[in-house]
């Protein structure tokens, strides 16, 4: 079986994009202490736009870009939801994951009559790849730039270890929590973007098909670092890339395409080790007086 | 911040009428409190008497209801922290500000970070905070991480932090309670440095040595209000506590000769290994006979909490025995050890000693729930438990609305007195009490040294754990102390002195292993 070759190298990486902008996402938020299990309700979002407004408009670029505006759109209810009003991150992020499945499906039921929409056109590949990919790669750079070298990336991390620290030295918390799950919308939402237009060339309901959680997985491999919930989704993208490459005799099919989802349960249970999250995952900030 | 020579009767902060409101309670009642540039001045008052909301209202976490606070003789309203910094005024608070997995100087730095276009500057933070900490006299590493450090050095760094604010007045919120006796003397040290280079201190606090040994002034709070501002040269460790408590307080504690009967305890050999292996407990053994103190004197951190909590079933001796008259008791279940009379009055009364969800009556039963008084095989004898948790409420003075009431609305010391009253109300014939007047105040403390010490005439035995060398050889009959999980040095309490412990307790001294074991378990002729 040759599956160490250029094209399954290929394929790992088009299928870790989504997964670890969704990982990353979930950095940005966690680094300031939102749980944000909403990823996967944005990817679908993302997808669903971007295929919407790449053919409205004929502009896959305009498609990405509006992916990417959906995702921020759906992590500010979750902002509103669970830093303004408190609510519990995992039930409002719940609740926006059962939105965009049922949303997306109904519109596009009502835009197209079908729940599988083609893309009709996708961006020029550069040394034929996605330039969506380089881009990517980029991110990760100016992530891991951005959160540990910045002013603002310091105060990010801050506020996902110790909020009350944070807010005694004149910081908004909440600002540095809507920046955070901010983020994580506007990366999730390009992943999902990429994911129709640039990977499958289609939309079709539930398209995101667990990406968003096996990102958080992502990242919890990674033990919330930017490289290391890149590490991970590569690793999550090349169990993806294998399920279409080998075929093993009297096994069927979906076992190894169940292989994603057996490694990420695998991870999570043993792999880990001693990753700690941020100490305020999943905090509520009270101020006193 | 301008720093005129000023003549000394004209102070730098001047806080008049202040009154502060909660649900319930009025914090503060037209209290009036000022400090002169240059001084280091207690604020000394029972817990709840309202110092904290005091100094919370002059750094800007609380807004006042009433009043009016002068600084350099100018009205002003200082709305939130950041503008209590911009008049040079820091806040040190008793529950570090500090982000663990940060470095030092991103903590530091933090909310004021040098950077260039965004860009953090962690040259420049390392030499800034180099040269801040030597000024002051200390050596720090910016690189560390806060999570590894001591309690003592993250003190330091959050002393820096106000100090890198440029703070010319700094407020300290109990900054003893979590420090170690020599933690506590670097303290000092500090304090008295930044006092040379001009700076203001303000350090809240309820112990008195501390004030006496420290402030230029003091000003004593009771139930919200100021009681008086004394010079300290002018006053008297009793009658700051008579001024604390509002009535004449004993600060010696009364000790008879008790009898000593027969053993209760013999723990020998005990040995408690940690996941790494080390030995946290190391070959410890004693014994302590009906009527006695047994006091365990040690820096917080070597192996007494360790050994208190398998004593008490929620650890286990790697090796060891415990023998409790006859039965053997080693590594026993916490409820096996109760039914034989063994009380306990943990370390930490929130996180081992109380589920502050629960009533008063729910918590005054905890532990015990299952005895026969409380509990018929199904059903909870609430009656009971009521009646009898009144009957406590009365006698052990805890301050509660009502025996319903959450735990957790009440204070730090009727917290502690409603554990003691559980305890002590179980007629235990041993008592295991570590730390048992921590964070409580002068009142509270008098009355559980009291009630330590009745029981003790009573003929039941002690074993205490504290880290207050005054309470441990005034309650204590014998004292031991533990420095590595091991017992280091056996004492008679009345011919010990605090200096012979303290230098004891940093390991810099140590008795012969075998000598130390015989009176540990007591087998030297009973003191005349």
């Amino acid at each position: 079986m040759d599956i160490f070759t250029i094209s399954t190298l290929l394929a790992t990486i088009r299928m870790a994009v989504p997964i670890s902008l969704a990982a990353l996402g979930g950095l940005f938020s966690e680094s300031t202490g939102v749980i944000n299990i909403a990823l996967e309700g944005i990817i679908l979002m993302g997808a669903f736009a971007g295929t919407i407004i790449t053919n409205a408009t004929g502009s896959p670029l305009l498609g990405i870009l509006m992916a990417v505006v959906a995702g921020i759109g759906m992590a500010l209810i979750h902002a509103i939801a669970s830093v303004t009003f408190k609510a519990n991150h995992i039930i409002s992020g719940v609740a926006l994951n059962l939105f965009a499945t049922g949303v997306t499906f109904f519109l596009a039921l009502v835009l197209t009559g079908g729940s599988q929409i083609s893309v009709e056109s996708t961006l020029p590949k550069f040394l034929g790849i996605s330039p969506v990919i380089y881009v990517t790669v980029a991110i990760f750079f100016l992530s891991g730039f951005f959160l540990y070298r910045t002013r603002l990336g310091l105060r990010l991390r801050a506020t996902g270890e110790h909020m009350a620290a944070v807010d005694s030295v004149g910081i908004s918390v909440t600002k540095m929590r809507y920046l955070g799950v901010l983020i994580s919308g506007a990366l999730a939402g390009l992943g999902g973007g990429f994911l129709a237009i640039e990977q499958a060339n289609f939309f079709t309901k539930g398209m995101s098909a667990g990406r968003g959680y096996i990102g958080l997985a992502s990242m919890i491999f990674g033990k919330w670092t930017p490289w290391g919930a890149a590490g991970a989704a590569s690793l999550f993208g090349f169990s993806q890339a294998l399920q279409f490459r080998i075929s093993i005799p009297f096994v069927p099919d979906e076992f190894l395409q169940m292989l994603p989802y057996l490694i990420t349960i695998a991870v999570l249970v043993g792999a880990v080790g001693r990753a700690t999250p941020p100490a305020e995952d999943g905090n509520h900030f009270i101020k006193e007086g | 911040m301008a720093r005129d020579n000023q003549i000394d009767t004209d102070p730098l902060i001047r806080m008049e009428g202040i009154n502060k409101r909660f649900p319930g309670v009025l914090a503060n009642d037209s209290v009036d409190f000022s400090v002169q540039e240059g001084e280091i001045h207690a604020l000394v008052g029972e817990n709840g008497a309202g110092k904290t909301t005091l100094m919370k209202v002059l750094y800007g976490i609380y807004s006042k209801d009433e009043g009016q606070i002068y600084f350099d003789d100018k009205p002003l309203e200082i709305k939130d922290p950041k503008a209590a910094n911009e008049l040079g005024i820091g806040m040190v608070h008793q529950h570090f500000m500090l982000v663990p997995p940060l470095s030092v100087a991103d903590n530091i730095t933090l909310g004021r970070e040098i950077a260039k276009y965004g860009v953090l500057d962690r040259e420049e933070a390392k030499e800034r905070i180099l040269e801040l900490s030597s000024d002051i006299g200390f050596e720090i590493d910016p690189e560390a991480r806060v999570e590894d450090l001591s309690v003592g050095v993250r003190q330091r760094i959050e002393i820096l932090k106000v100090l890198f604010r440029e703070a010319e007045v700094l407020i300290l919120d109990e900054p003893t309670a979590v420090l170690t006796p020599q933690e506590v003397e670097s303290l000092y040290e500090i304090l008295n440095n930044l006092q040379e280079q001009g700076k203001t201190i303000i350090f809240i606090t309820h112990k008195l040595n501390e004030v006496m040994d420290l402030a230029d002034r003091v000003t004593v709070m009771r139930e919200g209000k100021d009681v008086g501002t004394k010079e300290v040269q002018e006053t008297s460790k009793n009658e700051l506590a008579n001024m604390m408590v509002g009535r004449e307080v004993l600060l010696r504690v009364e000790k008879e000769e008790a009898e000593k009967g027969e053993e209760l305890i013999r723990a020998e050999n005990l040995t408690l290994k940690n996941d790494e292996g080390a030995n946290i407990v190391d070959d410890i053994s004693f014994s302590i006979r009906e009527g006695e103190v047994f006091g365990i004197a040690g820096v917080q951190g070597n192996g007494q909490t360790e050994l208190i909590e398998a004593l008490t079933g929620i650890n286990e001796f790697s090796s060891g025995t415990v023998e409790v008259q006859n039965s053997d008791l080693t590594n026993a279940d916490g409820q096996v050890i109760r039914e034989e009379g063994i009380g306990h009055i943990p370390e930490d009364r929130l996180d081992r000693g109380m589920i502050t969800d629960f009533t008063v009556t729910e918590n005054f039963v905890l532990g015990y729930h299952t005895f026969e008084r409380y509990s018929s095989r199904i059903f909870m004898k609430l009656r009971d438990m009521d009646e009898h948790a009144k009957k406590a409420v009365e006698e052990f003075d805890i301050k509660t609305p009502s025996t319903k009431t959450l735990a957790e609305s009440l204070s730090g010391g009727n917290q502690q007195k409603l554990i003691v009253a559980r305890e002590l109300s179980q007629q235990p014939k041993l008592l295991i009490a570590a730390q048992p007047t921590r964070g409580i105040d002068v009142g509270a403390i008098e009355f559980v040294h009291e009630r330590l010490m009745k029981e003790r005439a009573r003929g039941k035995g002690l074993l205490l754990v504290s880290s207050e060398l005054d309470e441990i050889i005034s309650l204590s009959d014998r004292i031991a102390v533990i420095y590595e999980g091991e017992f280091i040095g056996m004492f008679d309490a009345n011919e010990t002195s605090k200096e012979e412990l303290g230098v004891y307790m940093t390991g810099s001294e140590r008795q012969d292993k075998e000598e130390v074991r015989r009176k540990a378990l007591d087998k030297v002729s009973p003191r005349e």
